[in-house]
């Protein structure tokens, strides 16, 4: 049965209509939304995950940059009208590449028109997938012991075991994960994994650490898509199963988890969708830089400036991260997650997670 | 004993031969090094060609030639276009030192500046033994006169050595052809400079350079008017030495003091001359003849305790903001700088002799960025090549904080840093050098002053125009903005919505806010209709073709509210208003004024005026102020500042 996008445009209308009145009645037209920056997110209790707070901005035609970015937005939500019109659907680089037609409009970069999308979301509380787009970004891997059901696009279901249907480099992650098209039939596991480097994920499951140690391994392949983090949001809820984050040991990767646990500022229109507010950090901490004496890296300005823009990030204000960050601060140093080879290939699955699982009460010793 | 040692000194106590008098000042004169003489020569030839001509109303034409030979030694010719010199008075002007009528006169003229082109015949001769050949020709009928003379160095007296007559083509003028030991390798970039130099400060001549490799260089005529000549004027008694008090009153013809002092000095008239006496407790009727040092004394002193008019300044004859202007620009076309503007100051004084100072900056190009600032220094219209440490144009720089003015300066003193070069010129019936070198201008506090105020004024010029520029982008980004984006917007939204197309007027002056001025400079040729040219009083002349600066000035009032205010054009000096519309309010030298009366919102006016007398690009950026309204509701034009 065709969905049904009457709602969306209604919205995506009244966007336009802002603007029209705007103009009809003699008012310079101006467009108000959330700001979408560090300073204005805030943490919501109902929810557990960090949404934007309460300041506005607000985007006016006074301005030759403001003018722009309105007839920019006109364009797009023309765009997307047209899409829902005509029941097709594009990747938001195909939609930067139509742009390229829209004369004044069009835009300098890919992040500039993915930006105005996320805007888009956050004015209508519509969420992309409502306007016809989707991500460029292909799905995240997953091994496991875990029976998946999917949509196929035979319009057939078909169930995947992410152990015995997989090879080597496991399940691959759809863009589309929601119930209509994904859904979990059986998981027998005590955690998941997410790792971020895809070298660690091969290690785990050359080592077959997700059978030795009943884990469900999820590559995150750095920043993960938003498929990725809500398929571990809804493993986690609909199968109770606790959610590890295991990254390298930088200020980069603390916003990996941070992602993945609080929510990304840019994305905090939709946290409570995204965000899995149970998972915990695993490592590598800068405690732990100490406590296996990894090979490091000195700190760059650049890092050090995320580590302190990280103490002043709302979501970064428990003991453990500020502690964590300012021994990191101290040290000046950084690690990897492969850096554990130092002492052999299989030191990771059979020392250092075992201990991490142990300390974090995730598993008994 | 004593007795013994005077007539040991009388022996050799003989009067100085002019060589010897050389031979000990030559670093003061300018031939201290084979590299400097060169440069001397020339700028002594060269200086005595441009006066030549101009005492004579002809526009200077000069040749330049250097020849040079292996041994160090070279040949200069130096060739002029002016009225040429009679037989008779060759051998003094060439063959004998410190001849000359231009010493005592007090008006402006180049001669003060170097010893003479007599001084560069005898160093030739003292160096390389060789005569020097004059050829000169006074009229057109007639041959040319050959002659080749040297110096008699004990006598300071010129010998005729041969004397013939040949056939030259030119209707007039004077060739010298003189051999002296000079350093060209290192000599040729000072000479070149210099000649370049000179060709600013004097666009009326035209000057070609050729180098010994056959090189040539033009140094092209940008104006064709002559520069005003200087008038002689009698002492201000400001200036007057003591000395030169007695002496001039031991020499008057007057009877009487007072008119003694109405006479033979400038600025006096009946009251300051009683008040002079007055203060200085002498009759009236006293004899100068017959005054005591004493009297003399108490004379000079109620000089300067009496407020006396400053002499007149019609002296003095300054090149002109345009004339600058248009050289600058001419000689630093290479170079494509961004701007040039110059000043004028008014005429003032300094101990009783009147001064003008002038300023030119040229700015950006390809000029190097992190290079101190060129300064090019002149007085009288000649270049002042060496001791710029020394010199008040310096110091006046130096003294200007110019990090203001985007130019980078440690700590804000001392020469800039930047892609700028300055020019300084100042003309005065006296330069007060700090040397005989006549390279550098003493300290004087007056004209420190006047070139710090002229600097200012340049420098204010260039924020304006920076600030215009940047004015001007977002003047062009609002205008993109009413004209593309905003009627793309309102015509995106009433499609999605089905809906007719909005008015955008009111939207428009509202996202405007402010009264919009634009303006365009356009120049007309015209050939048939002759130009009142008012470039300096005397020489209005008729000229063939020239032409016309056309400036449009479009006006729109983008504020809610109908607007009323005064706009002011600054113009030229030296250019003449034509068709102007609508009607001014006023025009004078410096500016046309309009009363705009009542424009209403989203109305426009448009302002044209017209100016002749100037060449194409003399006017290329209009300067607008405006009063009676708050200047930021104003895109395009500053707060009037009043005249």
């Amino acid at each position: 049965m065709p969905r049904d996008y009457t709602k969306v445009i209604k919205r995506i209308d009244s966007i336009a209509s802002k603007v029209y009145n705007d103009l009809e009645s003699s008012e310079i037209p101006n467009l108000k939304l959330p700001t979408r920056t560090k300073s204005n997110i805030q943490f919501d209790d109902k929810l557990s995950v960090w949404k934007y707070g309460k300041n506005m901005t607000e985007r006016s035609a006074k301005s030759l940059d403001g003018a722009y970015m309105m007839l920019r937005t006109m364009y797009m939500v023309d765009f997307i009208k047209g899409m829902i019109k005509t029941n097709k659907s594009s990747t938001l680089r195909e939609m930067y590449y139509i742009s390229e037609g829209w004369d004044l409009a069009k835009f300098h970069s890919q992040p500039e028109s993915d930006s105005l999308a996320e805007d888009l979301e956050v004015i209508t509380s519509c969420m992309r997938e409502d306007f016809k787009l989707r991500p460029e970004e292909d799905g995240a891997r997953v091994i496991g012991n875990l029976t998946i059901e999917e949509m196929t696009r035979n319009k057939t279901k078909k169930k995947i075991h992410c152990q015995d249907d997989v090879g080597d480099s496991g399940y691959s992650i759809p863009y589309n994960v929601e119930p209509e098209k994904l859904s979990f039939k059986g998981a027998d596991a005590d955690f998941i994994l997410a790792i971020e480097t895809g070298g660690m994920f091969d290690r785990l499951v050359e080592n077959g650490f997700d059978t030795s140690s009943r884990a469900i391994l999820v590559h995150l392949k750095g920043q993960p898509a938003r498929s990725t983090r809500r398929f571990i949001k809804r493993l986690n809820e609909e199968k109770k199963i606790p959610v590890l984050v295991f990254t390298d040991c930088d200020p980069w990767s603390y916003r990996i988890f941070g992602s993945v646990a609080y929510g990304a500022i840019k994305t905090a229109h939709i946290s409570e969708y995204l965000a899995t507010p149970a998972a915990q950090y695993l490592g590598v901490t800068p405690s732990d830089i100490e406590n296996y004496k990894l090979p490091t890296d000195k700190l760059t300005k650049e890092d050090i400036n995320a580590l302190k823009s990280e103490l002043s990030d709302p979501r970064f204000q428990e003991t453990f991260w500020k502690h964590e960050i300012r021994l990191q601060l101290s040290l000046g140093k950084k690690s990897e997650q492969q850096a554990l080879a130092k002492y052999g290939l299989d030191y990771v699955t059979d020392t250092y997670l075992p201990e991490k699982l142990a300390e974090m009460g995730i598993v008994k010793k | 004993m004593a007795e013994a040692i005077a007539h040991e000194l009388a022996k050799k106590q003989k009067e100085i031969s002019v060589a010897e008098f050389f031979e000990r000042n030559k670093h003061i004169l300018g031939f201290g090094n084979p590299t400097r003489a060169l440069v001397t020569s020339v700028k002594e030839g060269v200086d005595n060609s441009l006066d030549a001509c101009e005492e004579s109303g002809i526009l200077p034409d000069i040749y330049v030639e250097i020849k040079n030979h292996e041994d160090g030694e070279c040949k200069l010719i130096i060739e002029d276009n002016g009225p040429g010199i009679v037989k008779k008075q060759i051998p003094h002007i060439f063959g004998r030192l410190l001849y000359g009528s231009r010493f005592h006169a007090i008006r402006q003229s180049r001669g003060q500046q170097g010893i003479g082109i007599s001084a560069v015949v005898l160093y030739g001769q003292l160096t390389t033994g060789k005569h020097a050949k004059v050829i000169s020709k006074i009229q057109e009928d007639r041959p040319a006169t050959v002659t080749e003379l040297a110096i008699d160095t004990n006598k300071n007296r010129s010998e005729v050595i041969n004397r013939d007559i040949m056939h030259w083509d030119k209707p007039s003028g004077t060739r010298l052809e003189v051999s002296i030991v000079a350093d060209y390798k290192r000599g040729k970039r000072f000479v070149y400079d210099y000649l370049q130099s000179i060709s600013i400060v004097n666009p009326h001549a035209q000057i070609t350079f050729k180098e010994p490799d056959g090189t040539e260089h033009l140094f092209e005529r940008t104006s064709d008017i002559l520069p005003r000549t200087s008038v002689e004027i009698k002492p201000h008694p400001y200036g007057v030495e003591l000395g030169t008090l007695i002496k001039m009153a031991k020499n008057t013809k007057s009877r009487k003091l007072s008119s003694f002092l109405k006479s033979e000095f400038t600025s006096m008239g009946d009251r300051t001359t009683k008040a002079v006496c007055e203060k200085a407790q002498l009759d009236k009727d006293l004899s100068p003849k017959d005054m005591s040092r004493e009297q003399f004394l108490a004379l000079h002193k109620a000089f300067k305790k009496i407020k006396i008019m400053a002499p007149s300044t019609d002296c003095l004859s300054p090149i002109g903001e345009t004339l600058i202007k248009r050289s600058l620009k001419h000689e630093t076309q290479e170079i494509s700088p961004e701007f040039i503007v110059t000043t004028s100051r008014p005429a003032s004084v300094y101990s009783g002799n009147p001064f003008q100072i002038e300023i030119g900056v040229v700015y950006g190009g390809s000029l190097p960025k992190d290079k101190t600032v060129k300064l090019m220094r002149f007085a009288n219209r000649v270049p002042l090549l060496y001791q710029q440490g020394d010199c008040v144009s310096t110091s006046a720089i130096s003294s200007i904080d110019w990090r203001r003015y985007g130019l980078e300066q440690s700590s804000g003193k001392g020469i800039p840093s930047g892609p700028a070069i300055f020019l300084t010129h100042m003309s005065s019936t006296l330069i007060p050098f700090t040397s005989e070198s006549k390279e550098a201008i003493a300290d004087i506090p007056e004209i420190e002053n006047e070139i710090k105020l002229a600097f200012r004024e340049c420098a204010r010029k260039v924020q304006s125009h920076i600030h215009k520029k940047v004015r001007r982008v977002k003047t062009r980004e609002k205008f993109e903005l009413i004209t593309k984006i905003l009627p793309e917007i309102a015509k995106k939204s009433s499609n999605m919505l089905d809906k007719p197309v909005p008015s955008l007027d009111k939207v428009i002056t509202k996202i405007m806010d402010v009264i919009w001025i634009e303006d365009l400079i356009e120049y007309e040729k015209i050939s048939a209709k002759p130009v009142q040219s008012t470039l300096f009083d005397g020489s209005s002349e008729k000229r063939e073709g020239g032409w016309i600066t056309k400036s449009t000035v479009m006006v729109v009032n983008y504020k809610d509210k109908p607007q009323k205010f005064n706009l002011y054009a600054a113009i030229p000096e030296d250019a003449v208003v034509g068709t102007v519309t609508p009607k001014p309010t006023k025009i004078t030298d410096n500016y046309i004024k309009w009363n705009l009366e009542g424009i209403p919102p989203a109305d426009k006016r448009d302002i044209y005026f017209e100016l002749a007398g100037l060449d194409k690009g003399d006017f290329d950026e209009n300067d607008l102020y405006v009063e009676d309204i708050n200047p930021s509701y104003v895109i395009g034009a500053d707060k009037w500042e009043g005249d």
